[in-house]
């Protein structure tokens, strides 16, 4: 009777999973979704401890390793989940799909062990999906855990020299080691430590040479690199629930990569390679005009006396965690019957829709952020623009300069405001590592310092004009 | 070939499968507006937590005087169980604040 049941379960949670992804991507719904999907894996596993039988009728067993791994991942998991800072989202997304690898990972090695150990050779085909599990799977787990370090700045955006080409022969030496591994007769495990070795060390310099702006999108690739390792799993088990949770976010992951990269106007082959960040793009203008600084005294009197005012809020303002200050200066200026909205560039944020999270956070009122297309149209009769810590997002370039890198990426139209502030910590370049050109613009004066700090002096500032 | 198309054979079924669910994958999530990207991206991490199945059987399966394969499966477990616990609860809080703020709307 179990084995049936079992099949039904995974049928059930396989179909929750295709639901509950559904309704993630309508905001309406996303929240039962995402409740359903959990509902769903809940029921998977528990079928699998208590129906699962292996060929010869055999139940599961050590079941006090079991219940004691899955209480211990339980504690663990839901205490950091609840503890992280909303600020820190990408980071912690980034390490729970790392686990994930992880987990595909060692199930392949194990497995492989377990089948070297009854003395038999695996089938071509069986080893296949072992090496593909391990390989993506501890690709993926190293990848995420430097992918976790760099949005906790722990890690530098460092890159070897010629690091695209010791890449592309890791993954050479990978495939090689692999197909070796598979036609062994009988396979020696030496092998497999020296690919899991290789593996783990193209995850880091995959990740390492990507920085900024692009590390959304990288996280996005692992995330649907997880979800193929899942699937290997599936493959191995002949597991449904597992082959169809996997292949769903595989391809639902590849598909969110190439739509982000879209938000942002570049290929996903450019994110990998990296030709777009740090030192190669073409910036061959230079700096052109002069650049005029504005005091905070100053500042605060020109919000003050306006009568509608713009917030731009980007990474930067992530970065300080600054959302609560921004909101306590929106405050301050509705007080002094200012109208303030906040104007939300698609990929503002670590990652796309973080900036929304972020400001949700900080309980600003859900009517007075706009989103692009609704933002443009309102800067012209905008008093003052004041920009947080974004930069490419509202660089004039991807309007008029066809040279420019970032030619063609939507962006926010604030030079039709008539003053604008930026805030910034110094001269500092984009992601995309590209002058702005609207920072030179005759309408612009820049607030150099911290974005909390130089918000918190404008707080002050605007209290005592009243 | 004649290898290749045995495996292809032995695994039609899970080939279906898996071809279908690609584009299954394509299709359910296509047009999602940008604002929910990072809920949706954890969404489907805590999804494809769905490994620790694997996790199970292989510790299930463990000979009970087989330490390495014990403890690694173990380590398996609770990565998976993080996996899955931890990704479905972030994405809640996440996609809580959204709520919130629909009904000041």
């Amino acid at each position: 009777m179990s084995a049936p049941l079992l099949e039904l379960s995974y049928l059930l949670a396989s179909i929750t999973f295709i639901l509950g992804l559904k309704m993630l991507s309508n905001p309406e719904s996303a929240r039962r979704g995402n409740a359903i999907a959990a509902a769903g894996m809940f029921l998977a596993i528990f079928a699998t401890i208590f129906l699962y039988e292996d060929a010869n009728n055999q139940k599961l067993g050590n079941y006090v390793w079991i219940f004691g791994g899955m209480i211990a991942g339980t504690i663990i998991g839901y205490l950091m989940a609840k503890k992280v800072k909303m600020t820190a989202m990408p980071q912690m997304v980034s390490f729970f799909n790392g686990m994930g690898g992880a987990c595909a990972a060692v199930i392949s090695f194990v497995e492989f062990n377990h089948v070297l150990h009854q003395g038999t050779t695996p089938s071509p085909g069986l080893a296949t999906v072992m090496i593909l599990g391990l390989i993506i799977g501890s690709v993926s787990f190293s990848g995420s855990m430097i992918a976790y370090g760099k949005l906790e700045e722990k890690i530098g955006d460092k890159g070897l020299p010629f690091n695209q080409i010791i890449n592309l022969i890791l993954l050479g030496a990978l495939a090689v080691l692999g197909v070796t591994f598979i036609l062994q007769q009988p396979p020696s495990p030496v092998f497999l430590y020296i690919i899991l070795g290789v593996s783990l060390i193209y995850g880091v310099l995959f990740v390492m040479p990507i920085g900024g702006a692009d590390m959304p999108v990288v996280i996005s690739l692992l995330n649907s690199f997880t979800g193929m390792a899942a699937a290997f799993g599936g493959f191995l088990y002949s597991n449904q629930a597992m082959l169809t949770g996997g292949i769903l976010v595989g391809s639902a992951g590849t598909i969110l990569t190439v739509l982000m990269c879209k938000a942002m106007n570049r290929s996903l082959m450019n994110v990998i390679i990296g030709s777009f960040g740090g030192n190669t793009a073409g910036d061959k203008q230079g700096s052109h005009g002069t650049i005029k600084e504005i005091s905070v005294s100053d500042a605060a009197i020109l919000l003050s006396y306006a009568q509608k005012v713009a917030v731009v809020p980007g990474y930067g303002l992530a970065v300080a965690q600054a959302q609560h200050v921004c909101h306590e200066l929106d405050k301050l200026l509705e007080e002094k019957n200012v109208e303030v909205f906040y104007a939300i560039h698609p990929v503002a944020g670590r990652m796309p829709g973080h900036m929304n999270v972020l400001l949700a956070e900080a309980d600003v009122p859900y009517p007075k952020l706009l989103e692009m297309e609704d933002a443009n149209p309102q800067f012209k009769s905008t008093d003052v623009v004041l920009v947080i810590g974004a930069n490419d997002v509202v660089n004039p370039a991807a309007k008029n300069d066809p040279s420019s890198p970032i030619y063609g990426m939507p962006v926010l139209e604030v030079w039709e405001a008539k003053n604008i502030i930026v805030l910034k910590r110094s001269m500092g370049k984009g992601y995309a590592g590209i002058e702005n050109e609207l920072f030179f613009h005759p309408k612009t004066r820049m607030l150099f310092g911290d974005a909390k700090s130089s918000l918190q002096n404008l707080v002050a500032e605007v209290k005592n004009l009243s | 070939m004649e290898q290749l198309l045995e495996l292809f054979y032995q695994h039609r079924e899970f080939i279906f499968i898996i071809i279908l669910s690609v584009f299954l994958g394509v299709e359910v999530i296509s047009n999602v507006p940008a604002i929910l990207h990072t809920p949706l991206m954890s969404g489907a991490n805590a999804i494809h937590g769905v490994v620790i199945i694997g996790a199970i059987i292989v510790m299930g399966q463990a000979e009970p005087e087989n330490y390495t394969a014990l403890i690694l499966g173990f380590l398996a477990v609770i990565l998976g169980t993080l996996n899955v616990v931890g990704g479905f609860v972030v994405t809640d809080r996440m996609l809580e604040m959204f709520k919130k703020k629909e009904k000041k709307k």
